[in-house]
């Protein structure tokens, strides 16, 4: 039998949440060596033998049996859980405490229950993101620090002040406690929402990377879906963008590889499943009268993905959900992307004059697509000088190969059309 | 034609659950190859890595191996070789090699 791709990486987060369950939060980094003990054995054994029929339930029963280990070690030198306390003492009742603590429906919100945890309210929302895919997701500190292009030192610090955190927090977060689970909820969606844009729009050079990322938001936030109480109209949104948004991701790059912008992309090479799956979730998400950004950003990706052909968007429609997302969380790149689809409606002249009307554009000025967008409309208006000049201000600021390449070839495009 | 046994000794403690993962997906696809090649006699055992150690003629049983990580013995395979040289190389392929590990290669004794 052959391994789930990601398999040891799925089954991280669930199995130091429960591990951490019957330790206590302060004891975090003993649970993860004891997973970590776990997936050791299952590399030892399992090349011998096989992979067993269930992988994952051999992993939790491993981690188990470890876990007793060290709570028999330890008990005299430390404490652990305190809801457990003298539970775990003594030798009649270790075993059975355990044995029911790993029991499947013990087990069943141990992911979420780290996932709240993580978004603590203490912690930036950055330290969130890292942590998540520290915890839930098991990428170390160099997978961390490459997804979201930031050095070593930057993340190792960002993780162990968030453990700190953690660990003072005394307790997990209590999934079953109604009213607090619906207060940080907006936390959790934020941090997934951040991890899966961070793929999505990062600039990170490996495409790889970043789809990565972009899964895992997906997979956590599904998860989170499990739950009713999190099932909420404003979480359901939220996937449903992350699903219609994803769902255009293997059409960005090409056939030879190159960058390939919305206008441009070969719309058969969208994953249609995913576009399915967002147009249901995006249907849940009207239960109720909340519209969130979410929501908005949602509508206007399904407007992106129910178009056959770039000429039949319904650009109207597209300003219109700028225009209350502007209203709801005004941002520059709002106001970029309100702009370009005011130029899909209207003209590229008019796309040019809202460009200009963005206030608080010195942020933007370092944003490539900023100078690419200005580009694309003065070649449209038959410009070519300006156009090329914008190109190169594009080209400067490019983040990674992919990108060089795609604003090399508009570049390209635009001084083939001075010649025409 | 002669039995070679392979012992490994050493093991791969930190990575992530990636990495881990494909350190398994590297001994899977290593067996695989010994397998293909008409080279594995034996496939072996794994070994946990305590156990007791008895010793001299006072039957003294203490909780072994004790020895460093490194050195404890982790699994072993019979391979089958033309000569030492080749067992050798077979053995390279081995990748407790890249984690700090190594592949004690031993004759078996037949005669």
């Amino acid at each position: 039998m052959e391994l789930t791709e990601h398999l040891f990486r799925h089954e991280w987060g669930r199995m130091v949440g429960a591990v951490t369950r019957i330790f206590g939060v302060h004891n975090l980094a003993l649970a993860e060596d004891v997973v970590q003990e776990a997936f050791c054995r299952a590399t030892e054994v399992w090349p011998y033998r096989g992979v067993p029929e269930n992988p994952s339930a051999w992993l939790m029963a491993t981690a188990k049996n470890c876990a007793l280990d060290v709570l028999r070690r330890e008990r005299t030198a430390r404490t652990f859980a305190p809801e457990l306390g003298r539970l775990l003492e003594s030798e009649w009742t270790l075993a059975p405490v355990i044995e029911e603590a790993f029991g499947l429906n013990a087990i069943k919100d141990d992911l979420l229950r780290m996932m709240f945890s993580c978004c603590h309210p203490h912690l930036a929302q950055e330290a969130q993101v890292a942590l998540m895919l520290h915890i839930l997701c098991g990428f170390s500190v160099d997978e961390i620090a490459s997804a979201l292009v930031s050095s070593r030192a930057a993340i190792e610090k960002r993780i162990t002040r968030g453990k700190k955190t953690l660990s003072k927090s005394k307790k997990l977060f209590d999934v079953t406690a109604p009213a607090e689970l619906s207060s940080r909820l907006p936390a959790v969606d934020t941090a997934l929402y951040l991890l899966f844009n961070e793929g999505y729009h990062g600039s990170n050079a490996e495409f790889a990377v970043r789809i990565e990322l972009c899964q895992e938001a997906m997979r956590l936030t599904a998860i989170l879906l499990e739950h009713p109480l999190c099932a909420t109209p404003r979480t359901n949104a939220l996937a449903a963008l992350m699903c219609l948004n994803a769902a255009r991701l293997p059409a960005r790059i090409d056939a030879s590889g190159n960058l390939s912008s919305l206008f441009d992309q070969d719309r058969s090479r969208w994953n249609q499943q995913l576009i399915g799956e967002g147009m249901s979730f995006l249907e849940l998400s009207a239960k109720g009268s909340e519209v969130s950004e979410y929501h908005l950003e949602a509508a206007i990706a399904s407007v992106h993905a129910t178009a056959r052909a770039m000429e039949d968007t319904d650009w109207a429609k597209v300003v219109s959900l700028y225009d209350s997302l502007m209203m709801m969380r005004p941002s520059s790149i709002v106001a970029l992307n309100r702009a370009i689809a005011i130029a899909q409606r209207d003209g590229p002249g008019r796309g040019i004059e809202e460009i200009q009307a963005i206030t608080d554009a010195d942020r933007l000025t370092s944003y490539p697509f900023y100078w690419a967008a200005l580009g694309e409309f003065e070649l449209r208006c038959k410009r070519c000088e300006p156009a090329q000049d914008h190109f190169r201000s594009a080209l400067m600021l490019a983040r990674n190969e992919a990108e060089r390449h795609f604003f090399t070839q508009r570049l390209h495009a635009s001084q083939i059309a001075i010649r025409s | 034609m002669s039995e070679f046994t392979y012992l490994f000794r050493g093991r791969k403690t930190t990575g992530s659950p990636e990495e881990m993962q494909k350190h398994f997906e590297e001994w899977v696809a290593w067996f695989k190859e010994l397998g293909a090649a008409g080279r594995l006699k034996d496939p072996g055992h794994p070994l946990q890595s305590t156990g007791k150690v008895v010793s001299g003629s006072q039957k003294v049983v203490k909780d072994g191996p004790y020895a460093e990580a490194k050195d404890v013995v982790g699994g072993y395979i019979i391979v089958e070789a033309d000569d030492i040289g080749q067992a050798v190389e077979l053995s390279k392929g081995c990748p407790i090699l890249e984690v700090g590990g190594s592949v004690e290669v031993r004759p078996v004794q037949v005669r």
